[in-house]
């Protein structure tokens, strides 16, 4: 029954597609990809003009949908696990503001907050000319966020260090937990790490040859009244109001996850824990953090992938993503209404499905192995 | 002799600290009282960089001072219990008070001091506050979008009957109380059906739906006075001759259309918005997106693989991607996949989308809570030979419900914070309208406080929903 039922109507949409497909003069297939796109895009990370194909104008998308996304989890991360720390806080006024900013900034449309910082918050920025340097070298403006860009002198020599003393870390990591099982003995892991990673760096620094210097974004005059920053590096401002509302609203939620981690921690885990004789610290890293982390990371988990499909909603403000430059200007030049929304669809669909997978297999390496 | 100590208060010193700590605190908090309030700056002798940072340090010292163990004091302990235990806290409780402080001058001056209610053009509009003539002159445009004015006692009628009709739950006694679940399930969401999509579009389609009110009330009141041996043939029977009655017999429209009566303006579905279309989408997709998500999750725990895949693939499709591709797709994938002649609405397809989009969360929800419930219950259920709809509505579903209230109040409050999403479709509710009123040329620059204006209406909305649903967890929480 289900079958024929599932069948029938499958049937029903291809063959009411192909009608109209062809009443239209629309034929499907996903040639027009590597076709000419013959539009522009104003952001892009990778190389990218008009005499491009579509599928380098999907990939800017895509890389810009990333971008946003993981600016957007990292921001969220600090703040939400600051703001639920904060709202177990003994201090009241803490604790009272945390609760203010969780219930502000839930409780308000998304759209709404993109909308607002971009519409009416960056809009009260300085002009370029007008802007004030921060720490000298940044400038804050009314046409986004200009820092200094790095120039590297033997980048790879410094990555390879960077890698090295993550290796050395792992290794010494492991080496500490053999140790500490077999004799009981403990090893300070953490000061070894940070040393580690700041030595090795430093060291391809001053015999490897790396150099680094800045370029600082400086005025430049490209009319009588417009001025722009020239050099370093430049954020627009839709990327701005975007990473910023879309981690502000994000960690309400993480903060909330946060809070409901450490609160489902059992009070006599850490009396237990302080009656052996272990510190305070000692009872917050081994105890209940492990314990703790075990609740928070499967709804965290839900926040960073509703906070990439989010990130879809770049489009109201023309922040060039995936939905903007592909389901947007694409769609519209092509008309494969079909082919263009599936691929987005399916590109959306795979990065959750990817996230979620990484950390349905995280949460399984820390989940307690029970008997 | 007991040793003379300075540094450390005790019984015989207490007040000491007591009167310096709280001198030094007040001093604190009154610099920057005075200053962000009267912009009077009484210490504005000493050097710039040591005035910015005095009142942070003469208050850290004041509450170092009054941070005195089991002083005796009732408010002193309870101060220093709830904002100075330790010189950390003390220091953050300082910065939030500070900010504060600092925070509250510049709002309310841009919130009411500095603020222009009166008149109704742009020109009142000369201070540095908000502009809320902007909000006076356009509050019909955000609260019911594009619908003409004369005709916008339709949409307020038809609100005020349906929270009547929703609050009859409040007046119903104990006789009629059972009848309350179909009431609500069944028969309420087809009364708004039908003031909604009728009586709020009119035109032609409003008689239909006049004819079968008429027919309804009609039958209702001779219904009274049927024996009740023969009621239910009675009211299988009459309102449906008497609906036929009227719309063949009496010819009302064509009254109407020979001038006689006035009849309702036809009003199209793009014409709508502002508030009032937030209320209907979230109002629809909430009933629909329910017993969707309830059957997915249903099957998703069926016996029967291909219906459980069908679940699973469902769920997970709707759950993996954006909301705003969702409405993409029914703007212009959707109808390449309908006969050509075939016309749906847009904003019954925007319903239609919205809705199978929260279903699948509310069916990962409900599943939540099915699966929470102990095995024990499936089988005392069928042991006592109960058949699976049986079982699921008797003894299953209540439960499971019962536990995922606050789950589903999160799904229906991302709902109501969706909507605004409609913009990619082209239909204007709330903040699509402020965006358009935005972009008039004789509005310009008065972003900010439309976006503040409709920041609070969500805001009070979100905010009592998610009350009310915290009081209905407290309400039907259950030891078990």
């Amino acid at each position: 029954m289900t079958v024929i039922a599932v069948v029938l109507v499958f049937g029903f949409f291809t063959y009411n597609a192909q009608v109209n497909m062809e009443n239209r003069g629309i034929d499907f297939g996903y040639g027009f990809l590597s076709q000419e796109s013959s539009f522009d895009v104003q952001f892009s990370l990778i190389e990218y003009d008009g005499s491009h194909s579509y599928f380098r104008a999907y990939l800017v998308g895509l890389l810009n949908t990333i971008l946003v996304s993981v600016i957007g989890i990292i921001i969220a991360t600090i703040l939400g696990v600051i703001v639920g720390i904060a709202r177990l806080s003994p201090n009241y006024l803490i604790n009272k503001f945390a609760a203010f900013y969780v219930e502000f900034f839930r409780n308000i449309p998304l759209l709404l907050q993109i909308f607002f910082w971009y519409f009416a918050a960056l809009r009260a920025l300085p002009l370029p000319q007008d802007a004030e340097a921060m720490f000298g070298i940044s400038f804050l403006t009314i046409k986004g966020l200009f820092v200094p860009a790095f120039i590297w002198q033997n980048f790879n020599i410094f990555f390879y260090s960077i890698i090295a003393a993550i290796i050395a870390i792992i290794v010494i990591r492991n080496r500490a937990k053999r140790v500490q099982e077999t004799q009981g003995k403990q090893t300070p892991v953490l000061l070894i790490s940070i040393g580690l990673i700041l030595i090795l760096p430093l060291l391809s620094f001053l015999i490897g040859g790396v150099r680094l210097s800045f370029e600082v974004p400086v005025l430049k005059q490209l009319a009588t009244t417009s001025f722009i920053y020239e050099g370093g590096v430049s954020l627009p401002p839709e990327l701005i109001a975007l990473a910023l509302s879309l981690s502000l609203y994000t960690a309400t939620f993480i903060a909330e996850c946060v809070r409901a981690g450490i609160q489902g921690v059992g009070k006599g885990q850490k009396e237990a824990a302080a009656s052996i004789g272990l510190t305070q610290n000692q009872v917050l890293k081994l105890v209940v953090m492990p314990q703790a982390l075990r609740i928070i990371i499967p709804p965290t988990t839900n926040q960073y992938l509703n906070l990439t499909k989010n990130s879809s909603l770049a489009a109201a403000i023309a922040y060039p993503d995936l939905v903007l430059v592909f389901a947007g200007t694409a769609l519209m030049q092509t008309g494969k209404a079909i082919e263009i929304v599936s691929i987005t669809m399916f590109t959306y669909l795979s990065l959750s499905i990817s996230i979620s997978l990484f950390m349905n297999w995280y949460n399984n390496k820390i989940a307690i192995t029970e008997k | 002799m007991s040793k003379i100590n300075f540094l450390k208060p005790d019984k015989s010193n207490l007040y000491t600290f007591l009167y310096l700590g709280s001198f030094l605190f007040f001093i604190s908090v009154l610099d920057v009282f005075l200053n962000s309030f009267f912009s009077l700056n009484f210490i504005g002798f000493l050097p710039n960089f040591l005035s910015f940072f005095f009142p942070l340090i003469v208050g850290f010292i004041g509450l170092y001072f009054i941070r005195i163990e089991l002083s005796g004091i009732k408010q002193l302990d309870l101060l220093n219990k709830h904002i100075n235990t330790n010189n950390f806290n003390a220091v953050l409780s300082l910065l939030i008070i500070f900010i504060i402080l600092k925070s509250i001058p510049p709002i309310l001056s841009w919130f009411f001091v500095d603020a222009s209610f009166a008149g109704d053009s742009k020109d009142v509009c000369t201070g540095t506050g908000a502009c809320w003539t902007y909000i006076k002159v356009w509050m019909r445009r955000f609260m019911y979008g594009m619908y003409p004015n004369g005709e916008q006692w339709r949409i307020n009628l038809s609100f005020i009957a349906l929270a009547l009709l929703g609050s009859v739950g409040y007046f119903a006694t104990d006789r009629f109380k059972k009848y309350l679940t179909l009431y609500y399930v069944v028969i309420y969401p087809f009364i708004a059906f039908l003031f909604i999509f009728f009586f709020i579009s009119g035109g032609p389609v409003f008689f239909d739906f006049s004819y079968g009110i008429i027919a309804a009330i009609l039958s209702i009141i001779i219904g009274f006075f049927i024996p009740s041996k023969f009621k239910f043939y009675y009211f299988l029977i009459v309102p449906f001759a008497l609906y036929v009655l009227l719309k063949y017999f009496i010819f009302y429209e064509e009254l109407i259309e020979l001038g006689k009566l006035d009849g309702l303006n036809w009003v199209e579905t793009g014409a709508w918005g502002g508030l009032s279309l937030t209320f209907i989408i979230s109002f629809f997709c909430l009933i629909f997106c329910f017993p969707i998500g309830m059957a997915f999750a249903l099957g998703r725990r069926s016996g029967f693989p291909l219906i459980r895949y069908i679940s699973i693939g469902f769920i997970e499709f709707w759950r993996g991607v954006p909301l705003i591709t969702v409405l993409f797709m029914s703007a212009v994938m959707f109808p390449m996949f309908l006969p050509a002649d075939f016309f749906i609405d847009k904003l019954v397809r925007c319903i239609i989308a919205i809705s199978l989009f929260e279903a699948a969360y509310v069916a990962e929800v409900i599943r939540g809570g099915l699966q929470a419930l102990p095995r024990g219950q499936y089988e005392a259920a069928k042991s006592l030979g109960m058949g699976y709809w049986r079982m699921h509505i008797f003894v299953i579903l209540p439960q499971a419900l019962k536990l995922v209230i606050p789950g589903i109040a999160n799904t229906f409050l991302a709902l109501v914070k969706d909507t605004p999403l409609i913009f990619v479709v082209g239909l204007l509710e709330i903040v699509g309208m402020l965006n358009l009123a935005k972009t008039n040329p004789e509005w310009l620059g008065f972003a900010m406080e439309g976006y503040v204006f409709a920041a609070i209406i969500f805001w009070i909305i979100c905010y009592a929903m998610s009350k009310y649903s915290y009081n209905l967890e407290q309400k039907y929480k259950t030891d078990r």
